[in-house]
């Protein structure tokens, strides 16, 4: 491996002079990058989405995930207080919690039975003071030097995030007011889960964090969306940026579609097969449910989060990077508390469009892997991200790499590159 | 064994091999008109969860996946090899039978690379109709939670 840190840790890769139009392959491959990232994004100055509170409702209740490579959980103290620990006994470093959720009592390492209460304070240990007079730990060992590792913690409607940073601006303030009223938008009122599976993508992370900001791919790779008039450049739409490129949204407007005098109504583009036809058009069955009459967001938060609504098919997706190229692609599909019967059946019959098998999204499940096969030999090489211009701005077109770039441009800055 | 669990074991064979064939076209005529197909995972399953990786209501949903998956989808090359066993009968409801059976699937790509895909069973329902068996449901749920890359193939 090569080393790619000076000794004052300032990063030893050049970034191309052209910017953030253009991205060297090797920031998908470097082992020494992925160590980086760890640092200055996961551990950084960032938060980061750990669970739904309406995951862990009662208390005592726990769900475990990852922050980067980092294990964590989130749990509901007796008295309701939302807290996020990462998920490591501070004797040996054992996991604490195994089972990905559950209830606890206190949190009692399986190893050597330190037990923690909901504070993260160590409260017992198995023969400390050993036994008949022998062993155990020494006399002047301090407990409250041994707490479990606590996160900075905060929700928004109902999202739990946490961050290893002391320093990082509250959560909302993070976010922006626009990103906020987005989150807002979305989680309006009480959900509840409809589904939840992972994909496992054979790509570096920030191969598939590219491709959901990416809405120039969108009626190009998946026919579905295209020949249905699910999301065609022509309708109304745009992408939005926050001021450090992070986040981002990407919005459109179904009905307001008008593809005369583009290169769909030609029949130009591969992605428009007008004699495809199917038998039930129940998946493309839907209700305008949001006033704004936008029909489709995809809101993508730095670095790994994403807030989806395609048409009814709501669902939130987080993608974990285990390795510099793998990534756990985590799904969880949702509805509203007080979605009728219709409602449920509508969104059931969208499920099909989305996820590992979805009738649309099924391609970003390789397309990432594509790319991380072909660059291994040329990490000096560079990606080119000029569609839309070279500069991180919100655009009205959506045949655009705006937000591809703007996510260049927050890790930059992260990664002092 | 009973005479229905050794007609379901022989439904079994001949859905796999037409899947492992690639004669995809013929796999919705498994089913009933009215079928309901859906693969749920190991989680879904547990927690009742509507919503699985796949949910077809009829043979037109059946063919319109196929006709995706044809047509639309972009997906490196592979097959599967079905590995069916244990087909129990659960008991008889409204006309059909309820039968537990256990699969494997091993994909093999285009370069070569074998692995094994997907392991669960099947929750089938089987009803007869002009003396032939056909899934008036059939729920694949899958052991993990987890799908590799993509599903595009039937299970």
């Amino acid at each position: 491996m090569n080393a790619i840190t000076e000794p004052n840790g300032a990063a030893a890769m050049q970034w191309p002079d052209a910017g953030v139009s253009r991205v060297p392959f090797r920031i998908y491959t470097d082992a020494g990058i992925y160590q980086q990232e760890q640092e200055r994004i996961f551990r950084g100055e960032a938060w980061h989405y750990v669970a739904m509170d309406l995951e862990i409702p009662n208390g005592g209740d726990y769900k475990a995930n990852y922050i980067g490579d980092t294990p964590v959980f989130a749990t509901r103290d007796p008295q309701g207080e939302i807290k996020v620990f990462v998920n490591r006994c501070a004797h040996r470093g054992s996991l604490l919690c195994i089972d990905a959720s559950g209830n606890k009592k206190d949190f009692t390492c399986v190893y050597h039975n330190w037990s923690y209460d909901f504070d993260g304070k160590l409260k017992s240990v198995a023969f400390r003071r050993g036994v008949r007079g022998q062993g155990g730990l020494p006399e002047d060992f301090d407990m409250a030097d041994h707490s479990l590792h606590r996160l900075r913690t905060e929700t928004i409607n109902g999202l739990i995030f946490a961050t290893f940073s002391e320093s990082v601006t509250p959560l909302r303030e993070w976010l922006g007011p626009r990103m906020t009223s987005h989150i807002e938008r979305i989680f309006n009122r009480p959900v509840k889960i409809l589904g939840a599976y992972t994909q496992y993508l054979h790509n570096n992370w920030k191969l598939y964090i590219e491709n959901v900001k990416d809405s120039y791919h969108a009626s190009l790779l998946h026919l579905f969306f295209t020949t249905f008039g699910l999301n065609r450049m022509s309708m109304d739409g745009a992408i939005e940026l926050s001021v450090s490129g992070g986040h981002h949204i990407s919005w459109s407007k179904m009905a307001s579609d008008n593809a005369a005098g583009t290169e769909y109504q030609d029949g130009a583009l591969r992605a428009m097969n007008t004699d495809f036809d199917l038998a039930d058009r129940g998946v493309l069955k839907n209700w305008p449910e949001f006033p704004d009459g936008v029909t489709h967001a995809i809101q993508g938060l730095w670095p790994n989060f994403i807030v989806q609504q395609i048409q009814n098919c709501l669902a939130i997706r987080l993608a974990v990077p285990k390795g510099v190229d793998e990534t756990e692609l985590q799904w969880v599909l949702f509805g509203y508390a007080d979605d009728t019967p219709e409602h449920d059946r509508i969104r059931l019959m969208q499920s099909n469009l989305v996820g590992p098998a979805g009738l649309v999204s099924m391609e970003d499940g390789v397309i990432g892997n594509f790319v991380q096969r072909s660059i291994q030999q040329d990490g000096d090489r560079s990606a080119v991200l000029e569609m839309g211009g070279r500069e991180v701005e919100s655009q009205k077109s959506r045949v655009s790499e705006a937000s591809v770039r703007g996510f260049w441009q927050a890790y930059r800055g992260l990664m002092k590159l | 064994m009973s005479a229905i669990e050794t007609r379901v074991e022989r439904l079994l064979a001949d859905y796999a091999g037409t899947i492992d064939d690639d004669q995809l076209e013929q796999w919705p005529e498994y089913f009933t008109q009215d079928c309901v197909y859906r693969i749920l995972t190991r989680d879904g399953y547990r927690n009742r969860w509507p919503a699985g990786v796949v949910h077809c209501e009829g043979r037109g949903m059946l063919g319109d996946r196929i006709l995706s998956m044809r047509r639309a989808n972009i997906f490196e090359p592979h097959w599967y090899r079905h590995l069916v066993t244990s087909t129990r009968l659960k008991g008889e409801e409204s006309g059909g039978w309820r039968l537990h059976s256990n699969f494997a699937i091993v994909r093999t790509m285009q370069t070569g690379e074998q692995s094994l895909f997907l392991a669960g069973f099947y929750d089938d329902v089987v009803v007869e109709q002009a003396g032939k068996l056909l899934f008036r449901e059939k729920t694949v749920v899958l052991d993990s939670n987890r799908v590799d890359t993509l599903l595009v193939i039937p299970v």
